[in-house]
């Protein structure tokens, strides 16, 4: 087995780990600080991918941005106390692992089918040398689908609007 | 070559977030299960764009941005739910209840 393939297991194995403690966990923080984790790995698999700029993003901007402010308001609300779980109860619990499971199940079965990637280096890494790993994202960015990029600069700016309208007690 | 495991991995994470969403009652603990969803679907598109192009990873790119935009718009909403009703316990959130 190449080096790959099983670095690919690890990590994807610590992804699921991880996920399965951050869906499980009753503390709130103890949840977030697991899906941080779950985003390492997740980034990792992103650099296995030949995604290496995005992995960078990955950590940046849900590890570092996203994640912290999930983990401020939390503290703010003050809910990393105990108290009761917010988990449900049994026939929730069964009706849910069932929902999910029948997903998952579907999920796996239509990935299944996907055909095989082509051995050998990938198209993604060829074009990461002839361009380097922030060009080969930023060219087709800038040119194809630039006019998506300015809409999202847009959306970020009616974000910041509703998030301040929102959060103030009074305009 | 990874493409395979690549999808299975995120066909599991995917269905794990699913699960986060419909066992939790926390709006929070919630919230952070949706984004667990929209990594899985990330790594899709990233597993994806090594066989089919470049187009795959600016995807992602617009999903981060999205998903940011989500988290601040979604946090404040939370944080007026809890200003106003002192929980965000779904259970006890029944504004909409007649």
């Amino acid at each position: 087995m190449p080096a790959t393939v099983l670095l690919f297991w690890s990590f994807a194995g610590l992804a699921v780990l991880s996920a399965l403690l951050c869906i499980t966990r009753k503390n709130p923080v103890a949840s977030a600080l697991w899906l941080v984790v779950t985003m390492f790995q997740i980034a990792a698999l992103f650099v296995l991918l030949d995604a290496q700029f995005l992995a960078v993003l990955q950590v940046l901007v849900y590890a570092g941005a996203i994640m912290v402010l999930f983990l401020f308001v939390i503290m703010l609300l003050n809910l990393g106390r105990g108290g009761a779980s917010d988990i449900r109860g049994p026939a929730g619990l069964a009706v849910a692992t069932l929902l999910a499971g029948a997903l998952g199940l579907q999920l796996f079965i239509v990935a299944r089918t996907a055909p095989a990637g082509t051995p050998g280096a990938s198209q993604m890494a060829l074009a990461e040398q002839a361009e380097g790993m922030v060009g080969v994202v930023a060219r087709p960015l800038f040119t194809t689908y630039l006019v998506p990029f300015e809409i999202t600069s847009v959306l970020l700016l009616v974000a910041i609007v509703g998030a301040v309208v929102l959060a103030k007690r009074q305009l | 070559m990874l493409l395979g495991p690549a999808l299975s991995v995120s066909a599991v994470l995917f269905a794990l977030g699913v699960a986060g969403v419909l066992v939790r009652r926390n709006a929070i603990v919630i919230f952070m299960c949706v984004e667990l969803m929209l990594n899985a679907v990330n790594l899709t598109f990233i597993a994806l764009a090594q066989s089919l192009g470049i187009a795959g990873q600016i995807f992602v790119f617009f999903v981060m941005a999205v998903a940011a935009a989500e988290a601040a718009v979604g946090l404040a909403i939370i944080l007026a739910l809890f200003r106003h009703g002192r929980t965000v316990n779904l259970q006890n959130i029944t504004l909409l209840k007649g």
